[in-house]
């Protein structure tokens, strides 16, 4: 069995050289940053969003003790139930269980990355329970059997031909590829499972301390229906997504809603804090939320990387990311893709297995210039590769070409000497005719790119035939 | 000067270029021949442990340097200096000096605009070149326009815009070796958006970058290419009609010959 890390370079070899996908991601991502463009023109002061979302996001991530808490006394004073899961195992344990006592058949859930990051669907369905994605993107990658190709447009690798192919053979009645056409068609489906759940799931983008109220963001009000319909509600989140204030939803909602898919503010935003009240006319019976921890505490351990908690998981740092533009959602082969995945998932899935990651980015920056709290994404990134040389599998031959590297460096003559030796050595490889060829000392190179020239000479024998010794 | 080590061993004109332009406007350039790595390589890479030394001895040899600023040819070494050393050498007995020397060192075309106010180096270059953003030039020095002001002071030199001219080329050190496939598709898309441009020539702040693009374009067989700003900058006067000297003005430098164009036809 191949290692994680060869299935990433397998997979990001194999997409990077296909044309068409780069193709429909271009596009898609293009249509993605013009709206950001016209959604960012509506902010006074952009900047000063992204620094109040830094600190929202820093007081509660710095106190996350008092504000669960509180949460947690405000959700249980209206009937509800918390449930605070230290694994992925307990949480599904705890759903699965609940689920089965109250002889629930039909799940309608909305989209939520944290229900992928402990799997929870399949462990339903083992047990015959029925889940359905209620979000289209997300019901368009079940019915592909795929999981989502990225945090926040999960089918965003498909184009409309094929979703409209996809939907005629497994849903039928399709009579065009027109967006709105296929939606209604979605929308068909989805509401016969709707009406049929007896529980529906969730994830929650935020958990409000001071009023106890969990905010849900859709765009397509699957979250309302799925958590108001449904007998029984299940809220499951990570217990970052805790925030102070209801005032603090100011400034998240526009923020979100801009880095996510460029709009002013997203469609639906829901505050749901417990069960149906007694005057009340709609609303579940049951109100659950489960509070992940699943490696969160120890990433909350370490005052370096700790800031990694702020993600809100809007996903801008895969749209403008150039690796994840050519590689795609899929060859990460992670719940969490794109430069947030590769800093978070050594923390949640363990540094030896997914240190890879880490390594495969060119460390241009953009996600960091992106991201609307402010997480210092590349510079994470170089620390997770300093934790991996320190603790993890690196090849031996790397760690020995470090030694001599340094021991180079150490002397400029001979690192004059080492560099007039490899010139010297690479110039006559090109004279005979080596280049671009196996024998290439510069092969790995060379097998992508032409073969450089190679100058006879040095900048500092240059500069000494020029100014003399100094 | 701080003249980087892969450009001392592989782009040796960029560095003579740089000094060039510094001596045209007046400076005085001296390069402290003890040098050798900023350490960025070894850092990168997740080897603090041995990126260390080097970078201690890159803040005694510059920090025992009596000139009034340093000047390097590339904004990925500077950002190294600036940036980074002071998590690199997070409680090494030179952090102070690090920290000092962070203060004195700068970019080229940052040097030229923000230190000696100059976006006229009296450079003539008549091509048609775009301006490639280096990620560690745009987004930790924040240089945007400086490169462009002085290329839009340069007779004769036509100024292009390429689209997702801030897109990463996908060099990235050792990541081009680490993963060739993903750096070779971030280079090609770059490669076709210089071609999109119209431009004869892709410039940078970054001899790094260029070194990939042109690896690039070469394999394309692309009628691009590349030459670094200070290059350009170098040149004073292209007899009309000529042609600049090699194929890309980076990789075989005029300056061994003397200027830019009395090179090959």
């Amino acid at each position: 069995m191949s290692t994680p890390a060869q299935e990433f370079l397998r997979n990001a070899a194999t997409k990077s050289a296909d044309l068409v996908h780069r193709r429909t991601i271009r596009t898609g991502i293009d249509h993605y940053e013009a709206a950001v463009g016209r959604s960012g023109a509506r902010f006074h002061d952009w900047e000063a969003a992204r620094q109040r979302l830094h600190e929202i996001k820093w007081e509660a991530v710095n106190h996350l003790d008092r504000y669960l808490l509180e949460f947690e006394t405000r959700i249980r004073e209206r009937g509800g139930h918390v449930y605070w899961a230290e694994t992925a195992e307990d949480a599904r344990r705890y759903v699965t269980d609940l689920a089965a006592r109250n002889n629930v058949r039909t799940v309608v859930k909305s989209k939520s990355m944290v229900t992928e990051e402990i799997d929870l669907t399949h462990t339903l369905e083992e047990q015959g329970v029925t889940v359905f994605e209620t979000d289209l993107g997300e019901m368009i990658v079940q019915l592909r059997k795929e999981p989502p190709y990225h945090l926040m447009t999960p089918a965003m690798h498909l184009t409309r031909a094929e979703i409209a192919d996809l939907f005629r053979e497994k849903l039928g009645g399709v009579e065009s590829d027109d967006p709105q056409h296929l939606v209604a068609v979605a929308r068909r489906a989805l509401r016969r499972a709707f009406f049929s759940a007896e529980m529906g799931i969730s994830g929650a983008n935020f958990l409000v301390a001071e009023s106890g109220l969990m905010a849900l963001t859709t765009n397509e009000g699957n979250g309302r229906l799925g958590s108001s319909l449904p007998r029984i509600h299940v809220a499951v989140a990570g217990i970052e997504k805790v925030i102070p204030r209801m005032e603090d939803l100011a400034v998240i909602w526009p923020t979100i809603a801009r880095s996510a898919v460029g709009q002013p503010i997203a469609c639906y935003n829901t505050l749901i804090g417990g069960p149906r009240g007694p005057n009340e006319t709609d609303g579940p019976e049951e109100f659950h939320v489960v509070l992940l921890d699943n490696g969160r505490s120890e990433l909350l351990a370490d005052p370096e990387q700790r800031e990694v908690l702020h993600c809100i998981r809007c996903g801008a740092c895969l749209n403008v990311c150039p690796v994840f533009r050519n590689i795609g959602g899929h060859s990460y082969g992670t719940v969490y893709g794109g430069p947030i995945g590769s800093v978070l998932m050594p923390h949640l899935g363990g540094l030896n297995k997914f240190q890879h990651l880490s390594f495969a980015s060119s460390l241009c920056g953009a996600c960091t210039d992106a991201c609307p709290v402010k997480i210092n994404l590349h510079h994470h990134l170089l620390q997770n590769r300093r934790n991996a040389v320190r603790s993890a599998d690196r090849p031996a031959s790397e760690r020995l070409a470090f030694k001599l590297w340094r021991w180079t460096m150490m002397g400029s003559q001979r690192f004059a000497f080492v560099g007039s030796v490899a010139r010297m050595l690479l110039r006559a490889a090109y004279g005979w005719g080596l280049a671009r060829t196996p024998l290439d000392p510069m092969r790995p190179w060379t097998k992508v790119h032409g073969a450089p020239e190679i100058p006879a000479k040095s900048f500092r024998a240059l500069w000494k035939e020029q100014h003399g010794a100094s | 000067m701080f003249i980087p080590c892969f450009v001392d061993q592989l782009n040796p004109e960029v560095g003579l270029d740089m000094a060039r332009v510094l001596q045209r406007i007046g400076y005085s350039v001296d390069f402290p021949e003890a040098q050798t790595c900023c350490g960025q390589p070894a850092f990168n890479s997740g080897y603090w442990q041995e990126a260390r030394r080097p970078a201690e001895r890159f803040v005694e040899i510059f920090g025992a340097s009596d000139a009034d600023a340093i000047v390097c040819p590339s904004g990925s070494c500077t950002t190294m200096v600036r940036t980074f050393y002071r998590d690199l050498l997070q409680g090494s007995p030179l952090t102070g000096d690090a920290a000092t020397l962070a203060a004195r060192i700068f970019e080229f075309s940052e040097f030229l605009l923000k230190v000696a106010q100059v976006a006229d180096v009296g450079a003539s270059f008549p091509h048609r070149v775009a301006y490639h953003d280096a990620c560690h030039a745009l987004r930790e020095l924040r240089l945007k326009q400086e490169p462009r002001e002085l290329l839009r002071h340069v007779r004769g030199l036509d100024l292009v815009e390429m689209p997702y001219c801030e897109e990463c080329c996908g060099f990235g050190g050792t990541f081009a070796t680490k993963f060739p496939m993903i750096s070779a598709a971030m280079g090609e898309t770059k490669a076709a958006h210089a071609e999109a441009s119209g431009a004869d020539y892709v410039t940078s702040t970054d001899p790094s970058c260029l070194m990939h693009i042109d690896g690039v374009l070469r394999l394309r067989k692309s009628r691009v290419r590349t030459v670094h700003l200070a290059s350009i900058l170098a040149q004073t006067a292209v007899p009309a009609g000529a042609q600049p000297s090699s194929r890309t003005a980076v990789a075989r430098g005029p300056s061994q010959e003397g200027a830019l164009g009395k090179g090959t036809p």
